[in-house]
């Protein structure tokens, strides 16, 4: 019957279309396989950037997003299921901090950081583009209960 | 070209954790010994009264998706149930009770009697169809 609604700012949230991070995620899963496989510094530099802009600018501002938009939206057909912009974003800030790991680790001439951060990273891309898999539900509440009190 | 074996480690773990996940998911699983536990919850920490057979407390984060699409389905199930209540609150803004009922991840869904006693719970999106059979089961 009653819905009664506490979760704040509910009405000011910015919707995206919910297919444009899922094809990111693909192409960011290709893009961090071949970097694991190959140890591609420079691969992961590029991905750091792409993640950066999704992170601090807005997932629909990353150049995936662009791709999506100019090459796979047009094709598509049906309604277009919409998604809050913040979930997306939450999850790019989360690449990114692998994606510093590993470029950290790979300057600093660590092989070891660089292949764990970058399998981090490849496992939940790999998730979120197959599964369809929301890190910022299994993680952000778990990250506010750690630092409480 | 270094090693191929990071990579298959990576995508077959993920993998088999992403299958078992999306299949637990949403699965709603009964309370120990609810009928002498006590309730989980104030009114007063619920800010409504209890619903008078079913409460449905949901809790709900800012970065999640799922979030919106189980607020949606639980309202649309109950809408023409007065004797049933969807509550849908925000996690990060009540975390001490988050703490107490250890909602680890979000949307988690209790399923409160009528005393406001837990019954059961849901972690992760909500399925139609189980929300509601767990309702009927319910006098």
């Amino acid at each position: 019957m009653t819905t009664t609604n506490t979760v704040a700012t509910d009405t000011s949230v910015k919707l995206i279309d919910a297919r444009g991070p899922r094809f990111g995620a693909v192409i960011t899963t290709v893009v961090l396989a071949i970097s694991l496989v190959t140890h591609s510094a420079l691969l992961i530099a590029l991905q750091l950037v792409v993640f950066a802009i999704g992170a601090f600018i807005s997932p629909t501002k990353s150049p995936y997003s662009f791709l999506y938009k100019k090459f796979v939206k047009p094709r598509l057909s049906g309604d277009v299921p919409t998604e809050d912009v913040r979930p997306p974003q939450f999850a790019q800030l989360v690449g990114f901090l692998f994606a510093v790991t590993a470029l950290g680790g790979s300057i600093a001439g660590s092989s070891a950081v660089f292949t764990v951060a970058v399998s981090f990273c490849l496992a939940a891309a790999f998730l979120n583009a197959a599964f369809d898999f929301c890190l910022g539900c299994q993680i952000y509440l778990l990250s506010k209960r750690l630092t409480h009190r | 070209m270094k090693s191929l074996l990071p990579l298959a480690i990576v995508l077959l773990l993920s993998a088999a954790f992403g299958f078992w996940f999306n299949a637990s998911r949403g699965r709603i699983k009964g309370a120990k010994s609810a009928h002498q536990a006590a309730p989980a919850l104030t009114e007063a920490e619920l800010g409504t009264s209890f619903g008078s057979r079913v409460t449905l407390l949901q809790f709900s984060s800012a970065f999640c998706s799922p979030c919106r699409a189980t607020r949606a389905l639980l309202a649309d199930v109950t809408a023409d149930m007065p004797d049933v209540v969807h509550v849908d609150m925000d996690a990060e803004s009540h975390l001490d009770l988050v703490n107490r009922l250890n909602i680890i991840s979000t949307p988690t869904t209790l399923i409160l009697n009528s005393r406001g006693v837990e019954v059961g719970r849901a972690i992760g999106a909500a399925k139609r169809s189980q929300v509601i059979d767990a309702l009927a089961a319910i006098a």
